[in-house]
């Protein structure tokens, strides 16, 4: 993948040539639809998330791409080569399944040898290439372990090394890190963007946990109860959420729900001027956006409203508040962190941080 | 928790009956096998003698062999037939899986006995089997080695181990976590490849509980011998049975069933070691 000076590593879509087509695929199962026409690019050396909640079609995507399960629709292109209809053995594809799923009666060495052994590769050649996996997820110490002796990280990084060692066009991880605990876990994902970077391999990870996919991940592709929502780079879908959805389900927000008329948006408790059609309206504010007025005083860019603190929690270097505008409409607010607060303060945000968006 | 006159109180049933009915018997056969018979009665004598005829009488040690090697015919049998039923319904049967596992295990229902018989209505010189081979004129006489055979004797005792051979398989394949499978496909291996290097290996424990009860289980039979048998087909329970019956020789009939017993035991032993080396966790 080359990389431009003025756009560095991320990019808001696949602009070169895909490694991976999906075209128009759903799945169902019985009577249900898992997957609806989902069609979706990943370039070469790109790391892409499917993130979304359980149920909404991740997984079945990836076991779709590494041929475990067949479309019911539509097809994948991998290099300009149909591969939906080739045996997952015949895919240049290799996964790192949600609990690893490390051969128990081999021991590390073998696990990782595992698939140069099935291809009949040449004594000495594998024994090089298993020496250089082992290194680079730094289990030299373990080569003759088995895997019920190793630590959750360490069967993750023999996993790793398992599938990478038959330097596949494209490495799919099943939530990989989930059965890990939450240090391990910021330790792995580091190593994770590290040793992707290293091997130059295209990641596609699948996650429910938004977190990771931000801070793993080139782009995300939200998914929907088996429909895409939004694929973009992280920090394009938090700044521009496509939808309702997308901003809720990606960092924190606040969904403001209102109407428009004689160019005036009222949501609740909040008015400003908007010179648009009238209509119903959601914004999408974050938290972050808001701050506290201490003057009372607004720019013409800002909106100002009044409300009560109702809930405070201390995170460090900065705490969440609940406050409500009245009549119960409550809004979150993060500002930087200052010390208990109670009763009515004003608060202001600037308008154009209160994003339009689609249901 | 409880007291020590409760917990004695519970425990004291099961001690008798396996102290009145296993631990006497097994040390009154003990003790016979060291004893003699002079004129018709079994005297006290303390003596090896029993144990010098079971390894020098070419007979004994003839039978003894001949009853090992069709345990262990029958063992592959049940094993050739065992797993790849096993399999079938493991990985590929689906929906049928149940109704496929209920069919195997309903034969273990129907006695041993009318079991037995069957095989003789089959095997028999006009029995169906024969009269089915001159029907399509393949053979103009009964076949007899059919019946009164050991190759009848396998046939039977195969039909009637083959599930305890199964049901050990079909456990252990059962056990095998399908994500296993999936990778060794997802790191280019077909499906021979992934039977011999993952499937088998993890069925090993399984596969030698299956043979263990199919061997085990042959070795001591005698009433299929009994049934379908005849003389070219007698196993050493037989032998067994004709001591302490019509020959009245207890002493080497309880010396017999030592070494089968010290036989089987090792056999156990051995299967369990083994299985230990061969299982994961």
């Amino acid at each position: 993948m080359s990389v431009s000076l003025a756009n560095p590593t991320e990019q808001g879509t696949a602009t070169e040539a895909a490694l991976l087509e999906v075209r128009k695929v759903a799945k169902r199962f019985g009577t249900i639809d898992v997957l609806k026409n989902i069609s979706l690019n990943i370039a070469s050396g790109e790391f892409l998330t499917l993130l979304g909640e359980s149920g909404s079609g991740k997984t079945t995507l990836l076991r779709l791409i590494a041929g475990f399960e067949q479309p019911s629709v539509g097809e994948i292109w991998m290099s300009g080569q149909r591969l939906d209809i080739l045996p997952p053995y015949r895919r240049r594809v290799n996964t790192v399944f949600q609990n690893y799923a490390l051969f128990p009666h081999l021991s590390v060495r073998d696990n990782i040898a595992y698939g140069l052994r099935v291809k009949n590769t040449s004594r000495s050649e594998m024994s090089s290439r298993v020496d250089e996996a082992l290194r680079m997820v730094k289990m030299q110490d373990f080569a003759a372990s088995r895997p019920s002796k190793l630590s959750g990280g360490q069967q993750q990084r023999v996993a790793l090394a398992r599938a990478l060692i038959n330097r596949p066009q494209l490495l799919l991880l099943d939530e990989p890190l989930s059965a890990l605990d939450a240090n391990l876990r910021k330790e792995m994902q580091g190593e994770l963007k590290a040793l992707q970077r290293e091997v130059g391999i295209t990641f596609l990870f699948v996650t429910h946990d938004q977190e990771e996919a931000m801070a793993l991940s080139g782009r995300i592709a939200l998914l929907r109860d088996g429909a895409l929502e939004q694929v973009a780079s992280p920090r394009e879908i938090y700044a521009h959420p496509a939808t309702a959805y997308a901003a809720q389900f990606i960092g924190q927000t606040n969904l403001l729900r209102g109407e428009i008329r004689d160019s005036i948006a009222t949501c609740g408790a909040l008015r400003w001027l908007l010179d648009e059609t009238d209509g119903p309206v959601i914004f999408s504010l974050r938290p972050e956006s808001i701050r506290i007025c201490a003057d009372g005083k607004r720019q013409t860019s800002e909106v100002k409203f009044r409300a009560t603190v109702r809930q405070q929690f201390y995170g460090g270097p900065s705490e969440l508040l609940e406050v409500d505008c009245g009549s119960g409409q409550m809004l979150r607010v993060r500002i930087p962190a200052r010390g208990p607060l109670a009763g009515e303060h004003d608060f202001v945000f600037t308008l154009a941080d209160a994003i339009r968006m689609k249901e | 928790m409880y007291s020590r006159a409760y917990k004695s109180l519970v425990s004291l049933p099961p001690l008798l009956w396996v102290g009145i009915f296993l631990l006497l018997p097994y040390a009154l056969m003990f003790a016979h096998s060291f004893w003699a018979v002079r004129e018709g009665l079994v005297v006290h004598q303390w003596n090896l003698h029993n144990y010098k005829i079971l390894f020098s009488n070419p007979l004994y040690a003839g039978v003894l062999f001949r009853t090992m090697r069709i345990a262990a015919a029958v063992t592959l049998c049940s094993l050739l037939l065992g797993y790849p039923l096993a399999y079938y319904l493991s990985f590929h049967a689906h929906a049928r899986k149940e109704l496929l596992y209920q069919l195997v295990i309903v034969p273990l229902w129907v006695s041993y006995l009318v079991r037995g018989y069957a095989w003789k209505t089959i095997l028999g010189s006009d029995g169906i089997l024969n009269g089915f081979l001159q029907y399509l004129h393949l053979t103009h006489e009964p076949v007899v080695f059919f019946l009164y055979s050991p190759f009848a004797v396998v046939l039977m005792l195969t039909h009637i181990y083959t599930p305890f051979a199964f049901l050990p398989i079909y456990a252990a394949l059962e056990h095998i976590p399908r994500p296993l499978v999936e990778a060794s496909h997802d790191l280019g291996a077909g499906s021979t490849q992934t039977f011999l290097r993952v499937i088998l290996p993890l069925s090993m424990p399984g596969l030698l509980a299956g043979a263990t009860f199919a061997f085990v289980l042959s070795l001591g039979d005698f009433l299929a011998p009994l049934l379908v048998g005849g003389p070219s087909g007698i196993m050493i329970a037989n032998v067994v049975q004709t001591l302490f019956g019509a020959a009245f020789d207890w002493p080497l009939g309880a010396t017999i069933s030592v070494f089968i017993l010290i036989l089987t035991v090792s056999l156990l032993f051995l299967s369990e070691l083994l299985e230990k080396r061969w299982s994961f966790k």
